[in-house]
This record gives structure tokens, sequence and C-alpha cells, in this order.
């Protein structure tokens, strides 16, 4: 099939039909490419649901020039051959950015001191590059009690943005569904409705792909800030997975391992239970190498770069050396 | 006297059963689809009758059964949305109740039209007993022939069926309907792709107001262009209107298009006028979607003109004097119902339907509760009624569907035409914190003065 | 309201001792029928009313996952259909729960004066049930009669242009028949 032209921020590329925009815009580079909460590529029907990524399509297509009415989600609309469309050009995507972004915070507990994910949180990033600094929610947020799905899993909901991440992890990668979304509106909660643990040998995945806090390893509950670890791409023979890991290192011990993740922050291969929660040694591993810490997000500490980019990869930036 | 073409026989003692309903004439649209026409036929006639959805959008009926992908192979469907839940909205259920035949009659028609060999008809959950009567309709319909296999010996085969919620307003927009109907949690789709493509199983789908099937009976019975003789301009035909609130007379009135709005209140045949001699404060004319309209807009345009119950003269003035007519729930309030309080019991309502699957619906309808409950009850402050305006216009136009511009007009609308009622909220606190302080000091709307040049 | 958070038990006892009626068993398959093969999730929202109708009026957990059975679905789908739509009770309620209308018309024409008089005769408030288990009130949003408010829903029944007096009558009568109100009951239909 002949390929299509696209326009993002004035920057053109073309692609495969069927593309969506911001699958586009990440073809373009980190520059043009919308932040995304609830989107992740490999995981089907996700996406759509944050509001994060809309944009404005200027243009609808080369056969209907004319510009969508509304602001669209630019992870789940199909790229049309001859569309232009405005991300951090417009000044209406960014301001009903701002505004989704607190929408997602007013009953975000704001715990990040108290929180493993913190370092490597979306929600952070996105609110460290374009929140606000103060809430205009003054009245009291909705609250959970924290749950444990399994010995390996810690449900903290209160920090959830019903992304649905999981709840599609848990349809595509096992056999078995126990959690998914309970109630509605205000009060949907992610949840297993009944007692019960969620018991897969893949369920793990739920943590790396959750945007924020609200899936935890236990395994790693309140060990370290994730900003004192050093990751290092390494590998094992497993007959479960590919094997394909990050271990995260303080000196010679391994603090916790999760997939590894690309620029957009999602992971590449699914790993097992079993790599994640009980390869803790190092003889269990054959390490790679470091990995590069990103420096769009919260986790490089004191070399944190604000900026319009959002987990950007530290190649597509202007060297500039970590100390 | 207006013409009447649903409403016509509901007085008609036992027209809610087959035997009555046919010697009035019923099944007469079905016998003249299938005997005398195609299927482009009928929809050519829907077409030129210009009939508008009837649920609310007022998208044109006919443009869209055109727009029904029809690929080889793949079963078609026709639902009807009968899950009428918008509040100040209640003619299906009439309809459905009064003169089951109707809806059933439409359904053979226009599922004869489309193509569809199964049609099912969802009902909201609260209507479980007018379900068993259109169950019961159902059952005679096929006793008597005019459903199942080779309709009136046309060769065409057709199955109804009707499928009841469990309280969800959202299973109103077709979406998520159509998820409820495939037994899954009523969160409304991504669009596109759009039912016409992909819908029930993933099949191509139209889904209509029961209003809309119904009216698809006179239209293939008299024609198109009659129907479309009714009514002024885009407005064609004849609307169902769900009276409610403080007037002398509520009920469901059909109506034909252009009447205006002044007579459809005022006048004994409809509503008879605001009860108790009071006086108008304000009016909601098309469910509590729309914005709600001042009195000295109720009547007239902003520019003087008189205001027609047809989308366009509701609408005329746009957001910032109009109105929509949306799914003719005309609710009227009296000068002693308290705006702030109204607006909060709708965006309460908003809250509670919410289907929370994206973040500026799920998030955005609960802060404005908030915010207006604590306004209602004298503890707000004068920042609130700006924050409220913008965290509506933040959710409109951004949420999946429609729910969420749904729950942000009725708060935009109400504070800017009541804005000093707010304000009374926050100055006279004490005042307020009796729920019916409107009945002892009545507040009125203050038209705003000409500008002057 | 009625469907409270966090994770419910579990007893896999009480589950094993779950059957539906025949007549209600026989119901569902005809449902199922309906739908092309396949499909017969398509069935869960009409199987869940008639759960609840055959569970003194309320769905819990292992009525729920008996659901998943016949359906032949996860228990978690089961679980997240229930909790998203207002009619299905997750805890038990009284035999007749009385459901007053709070949305605009009704709370215009007085619906909170009707919650407050019921819930006065009936010495509970909105959410709560009898002691004698016999009535639960409840306060919902709009049902659809606007024009004869305010009104109540009680099973399949509707009630509306409510007074004093037709609520003292109804509470009378209610208590009379002694017997749980559901919202597939036919009864109604057939008076009305």
């Amino acid at each position: 099939m002949s390929l299509i032209k696209i326009t993002i921020d004035n920057q053109t590329i073309e692609v495969e039909p069927g593309t969506t925009i911001l699958q586009a815009a990440r073809m373009i580079g980190p520059g043009v490419t919308p932040p995304a909460m609830c989107y992740y590529s490999t995981l089907e029907t996700s996406g759509g649901y944050c509001r994060t990524c809309l944009v404005k399509v200027s243009k609808g297509s080369e056969k209907d020039p004319r510009p969508m009415p509304k602001l669209v989600a630019s992870c789940r609309t199909p790229v049309m051959d001859g569309m232009e469309v405005q991300n951090y050009t417009s000044e209406e995507v960014k301001d009903v950015r701002k505004a989704v972004t607190e929408f997602l915070l007013i009953n975000h507990p704001i715990d990040c001191p108290i929180c493993d994910q913190a370092g490597e949180c979306h929600l952070q990033d996105l609110s460290y590059d374009r929140g606000k600094s103060q809430s205009r929610y003054d009245y009291e947020k909705r609250t959970f009690d924290e749950i444990d799905i399994g010995p390996t899993i810690k449900l903290n909901m209160n920090r959830c943005i019903l992304c649905y991440r999981c709840v599609k992890v848990a349809d595509q990668l096992t056999p078995q569904r126990v959690h998914g979304v309970m109630n509605r509106g205000w009060d949907s909660e992610i949840s297993t409705y009944i007692e019960g643990a969620v018991n897969n040998n893949f369920s793990g995945n739920m943590i790396d792909v959750c945007p924020v806090g609200a899936l935890t390893d236990r395994t790693f509950r309140f060990k370290s800030r994730v900003w004192f670890l050093k990751p290092y791409d390494a590998h094992r023979d497993c007959p479960d997975c590919a094997g394909k890991a990050v271990i995260w290192k303080f000196g010679n011990d391994i603090y916790r391992v999760t997939g590894r993740k690309d620029q957009w922050g999602e992971v590449a291969e699914w790993i097992c239970n079993t790599c994640r929660f009980e390869k803790k040694d190092l003889s269990d591993w054959i390490e790679e190498g470091p990995r590069k810490i990103d420096r769009h997000s919260v986790i490089s500490q004191n070399h944190y770069l604000k900026g319009t980019q959002f987990v950007a990869s530290p190649e597509a930036l202007p060297a500039k050396e970590l100390k | 006297m207006s013409r009447k073409l649903l409403l016509a026989k509901d007085h008609v003692p036992g027209i809610r059963s087959y035997d009555v309903y046919r010697a009035n004439g019923g099944y007469a649209s079905v016998e003249k689809a299938l005997k005398t026409m195609s299927p482009e036929a009928v929809t050519e006639e829907v077409k030129k009758s210009g009939l508008r959805g009837r649920g609310g959008a007022g998208f044109p009926t006919g443009m869209k059964w055109s727009f029904l992908a029809k690929p080889e192979g793949v079963p078609r469907y026709l639902v009807c949305n009968a899950d009428e839940s918008e509040p100040g909205t209640f003619k299906d259920r009439y309809l459905m109740e009064r003169i089951p035949h109707l809806l059933v009659e439409g359904m053979i028609t226009s599922s004869f039209a489309l193509g569809a060999n199964t049609s099912f008809i969802y009902i909201r959950g609260e209507y479980f007993y007018v379900s068993r009567i259109l169950e019961q309709a159902i059952a005679e319909a096929y006793a008597n022939g005019w459903l199942g296999k080779n309709i009136l010996g046309s060769g065409y085969d057709l199955d109804l069926y009707v499928q009841v919620g469990a309280g969800a307003y959202i299973c109103g927009e077709e979406t998520a309907l159509l998820e409820s109907l495939e037994g899954k949690r009523g969160n409304p789709r991504i669009k596109p792709p759009f039912p016409a493509v992909e819908g029930l199983y993933r099949c191509p789908t139209v889904v209509n107001n029961v209003e809309t099937i119904a009216a698809v009976v006179p239209i293939v019975n008299d024609g198109g262009e009659a129907y479309a003789a009714i009514g002024i301009g885009r407005s064609t035909g004849t609307k169902l209107i769900s009276a409610s609130g403080n007037i002398n007379k509520p009920g469901v009135y059909e109506i034909e298009l252009g009447l205006p709005v002044e007579e459809f209140l005022f006048s004994d045949e409809y509503c008879g006028g605001i009860a108790n001699g009071k006086r108008l404060k304000a009016c909601v004319p098309g469910g509590s979607s729309v914005p709600i309209l001042p009195e000295y807009l109720v009547c007239k345009t902003a520019t003087g003109d008189d205001r027609l119950m047809t989308y366009e003269s509701l609408s005329d003035g746009g957001f910032a004097t109009g109105s929509m007519l949306g799914s003719g729930g005309f609710i009227v309030y009296d000068e002693n119902q308290c705006v702030v309080r109204n607006t909060w019991n709708f965006s309460r309502f908003y809250r509670h339907e919410s289907c929370g699957q994206c973040s500026p619906c799920r998030e955005g309808t609960g802060w404005m509760e908030t915010v207006l409950r604590r306004l209602e009850k004298g503890m707000g402050n004068l920042d609130d009624i700006d924050l409220l305006v913008g965290v509506a216009k933040k959710i409109e136009g951004n949420t999946i569907c429609p729910l969420g511009d749904a729950a942000a007009w009725p708060v935009a609308a109400a504070i800017r035409h009541f804005r000093h009622e707010f304000e009374y909220h926050v100055l006279h606190a004490e005042k307020v914190k009796d729920p019916k302080h409107g009945h002892k000091e009545p507040i009125m709307p203050v038209k705003p003065a000409p500008v002057v040049a | 309201m009625s469907n409270e958070q966090g994770v419910k038990k579990f007893d896999p006892e009480k589950r094993k001792t779950i059957r539906f009626s025949e007549p209600a068993l026989e119901s569902i398959q005809k449902i199922i029928q309906r739908y092309p093969a396949g499909k017969q999730k398509s069935a869960m929202l009409p199987v869940l009313h008639i759960a609840q109708a055959e569970s003194d009026g309320w769905l819990s957990p292992e009525v729920l996952d008996y659901v998943a059975e016949i359906l032949g679905l996860l228990p978690v789908e089961v679980y997240e259909v229930a909790s998203f739509y207002s009619m299905y009770n997750l805890k038990p309620v009284g035999k007749c729960v009385l459901e007053v209308c709070q949305t605009s018309s009704c709370w215009t024409r007085g619906a909170e004066d009707v919650v407050e008089y019921i819930g006065k005769k009936l010495n509970i408030k909105a959410g709560e049930t009898t002691s004698d288990g016999m009535f639960t009130l409840k306060t919902v949003e709009c049902l659809g009669s606007c024009g004869t408010a305010p009104m109540l829903q009680c099973g399949a029944e509707y009630h509306e242009n409510l007074t004093e007096e037709r609520i003292d009558n109804l509470i009378e009568r209610y208590r009379k028949e002694d017997r749980r109100r559901n919202y597939t009951d036919l009864d109604f239909v057939n008076s009305n």
C-alpha cells in the first residue's frame, strides 16, 4: 500500500495507512509527541481514556481539508493523507492538557514522598512538565483502602488514574483475568471484587504498565528510592519468558527487576514473575551494561530538564552530561 | 388543533391490544413496504420526510440509514434506543406503554428498509413493566404473521427482541447501548468506527430512538413529502414533548414543529400555564442536558422574534441566548425555584451517571457537583462561580462521548443567565440554608440592559 | 450508593448450595437463544435481573459467580457488570425497596418531602432497611416519570403523583401483602 503524508507541528512524515497520529508523532520524534497516560502500543484497544494526548486536527485530509471540530485523542485517531495536526504549536491543546493534568490530580493523593513509583511516575512527569503548582480542588479526595492482590503486588487505588492498562494486560497476557474495573464514574475502582489473589506468572507486568504508583512491587516496597539505584540491562535463560530485563542495583545487591522500557516508557518484552520477583541474586543474571537515565523524567533528580518532550530519549536531546 | 401522527389513536380504548390497533389501520406501513416497496424506496421516503433523530441529537434519520455499510454475508442490525433516561423526558415510555404496536410496526418497516433480520429494542431497566407490554405486543405480532419467517409472503424474515437495561443513563449513548446489549459495562466506544460500520457484534448497525422509529410508520403510510409538509424549514413533522415542572398540565403532547413556545406553555391545549398562579422563572426546553433559558428568553429570542418549537428557533442565539430542542424534555420552573439548587441537582445526576471511563468527565462531573453543593448550602465563595465556569469549559468537547458536554452545558448556562443568584448564595449564606428560601423571597432573572454603543 | 467499594468475602460453601429454580433456568436458556452463537454474554443484564429475583433481591458474590458459570464467563466479567448498573443490589435489601426519584422535576414537586415522610414513617434514612426487613428506602435518579412527579418505584411498580395519603396506603398494602417485589414481577403490567 502506498504511504500517506501527515504533518505534525510543521514536521511531515510518510506513514502506513492505519497508523495513528500518536504513532506517527513518535516516528517523527519526542519534540512533537503528545504525552500518553493510558495508551500502550502493545496492548490492543488501549488508549482514548486519559485525554492527555488530545491534539488539534487543523486539516482533516487532502480530500476533506476541513478541520475536525473537537480535539481528538491522537492515540486512537488514524492518520489521513494530507492531515495536519497541531500539538505543541497549539495554545488550545496545551491549555486543555493542563486541564486534563489537573483533573487527573484532583483525587490523586500526591503522596510522592512515600510512593515507590516516584521518580518513574508518568503522572509526576506530566505534572512537573505542564501542571500547576497549586490545586484549585480543596475538597476531600476519594479514598480507598490499600489491598494486597497476591503476595507480590500492592494495589493503592488512591493513586490510580484508571488507565485500564493493567486490565488489558490481564486480559491479553493471562488466561484468567481476575481483576477489573468495578463500580462506575467517580466511584470506579480497579479491584478483584472478592478477596483473592491475582495469581498468574505474568501478573507482574501490570506493575510495569501502571503509569502511576497504584500497582507496586511488594518485594521492593519501601526498599529504596529509584534514583538511588543503578539500572543495568541483564538477561537470563528463562523457560517462561525471554528473560530480558533490567536489574536495579545498589552496590552489588539487586533491589528489583523490571521489564526493559523503551523511550516511550513501554516494555518491549514481557517478563515472567519468576524473573521479576524471585531472581534477585547477581548470579541469576548476565549483565549487559548500564542503562541511560532519562533526564526528562523526575528520576534524573537534580538533572531534570523541563521541556515539551515527554519521556524522551536522552539521545534525542542536546548532550548535557549527567554528573 | 395540531395534527397528530403518533398519538392520533392513543385514546382509543384497547389500542394497546393487537386487534384494536389493527382495526384502526395498524400495520398498514408493513403491508405497503413489504408488498409494494423496495428497501431503498422506504429509505428514500424517510430521507424525503426530513425526519431527524428524536432522541436528542437531531441527526437526519434518512442520512443515518444511508451510511449503513452493507458488506456481503455480514448481518446488519437495527437497535431501538428505548433507554429514555434524560431527566425531563418521558415521551417514549408514554408511547410504548399506550401504543406498543406502533413501535413494533415501525421496527418491522425500518428493519426491512435496512435489511436487518434481527432487531432489538433496548429499554431501560426501570421500565421493566413496559418491556412486558412490548413483549406482549411482539408475541401478538408473531402470532399474526408480522414477525418471523417470510413475512406476508415477501421472503423477508425478522426476529424482534426486547432487551432490558439495568439502570444507567449512559446507555442512551448509542455505543454504550451496544456495549450494554453485548452484556458489558455501558462504556461508550471510541469513535471511529461508527456503529454504521461496526456496531452490535462489530456488524453494521443503526440505532434509532423510539419516537424516530414510530415516525417511520406515518412517513411510509402517507409518503415522506406529506410528513415534510408539516413543520418549518429543517424541522419537519411532529414531535412528542414531555412537559413537566411547575405547570398546570404536565404530560406528553404531540406538537407540530413550529408551534410557538408561548402557545405551548400557556395555552390550555398544552401546558396550561404556570401552576398556582406563579410567575415563570426559567425553562429547560429539551431535557436536562440543554442550556436553561431565563424567563425573558423563553418565548422570545434575544432579537425579539417569537421563539418556536423547532430545532433552529430553540437554538437561536447559540448558547449565549439560546438552547436546544434536544429530546423534547420541557421542564418549567416557577418563581419559587432556586436555579443554584436545580443546577446542583442536575450535576449530581451527571456525577452519578458518568461511566468513569475518561478523566475529564469522571473527575469533572464530581468536581462540579462538589462545588455546587457547597454553593447551594451557602458555604461557597465568589471564586467558586468562576471555578465552575472554568471546569465546565474544560470538560466540554474533551470527553469520549457527549455526557461530558451534557454535564457541562447546564452549569455554564445557569451561571451565564443567573450569576446574580449564585452570588446571592454566597452573599446571603444564612438565607439559603433554608432549601425553600425561594418560596419566601423569589429571585427573578435579571435581563441584561441593552448595550448602548 | 448501593455499591460499596472494597473487596468482599466469598464463601465457597455457600456457592455450592446455589441453584436457581427450574422456571428461572428455563427462561435463562430462552434468553440465551436470542443472540448469535457465542454471544451469550449478551444475556448478562436480563440474567442478572432473574438472578436478583431468585436471590432475595440482591446479588451476592456467590450468586454472581454462579451466573458466570451459567453464561460461561469469567467471574470478574460478571462482577464488573453487576457493579456498574444501579438496579443491581450488591448487598441485602428489604422485601420492598422504595426507590424515590430525586431528579429535577420530582425535586421541584416535593421529592425531598416524600423521602422525609417515608423516612419518618418507617424510622429509617435513605439507604437503610427497616429492622423487620420489610422496607428499604433508596433515592434514585430520574425514572422517566417527570410529568407525574413526585414518584417512587418499587419492583416493577411505578407509583406516581405521590401524596402522603397515597404513601400511607401503599405502605399499608405492602405490609399486608408481605411479599418481595421484584423488577421482573408481572402483576403490575396486568393491572396497569
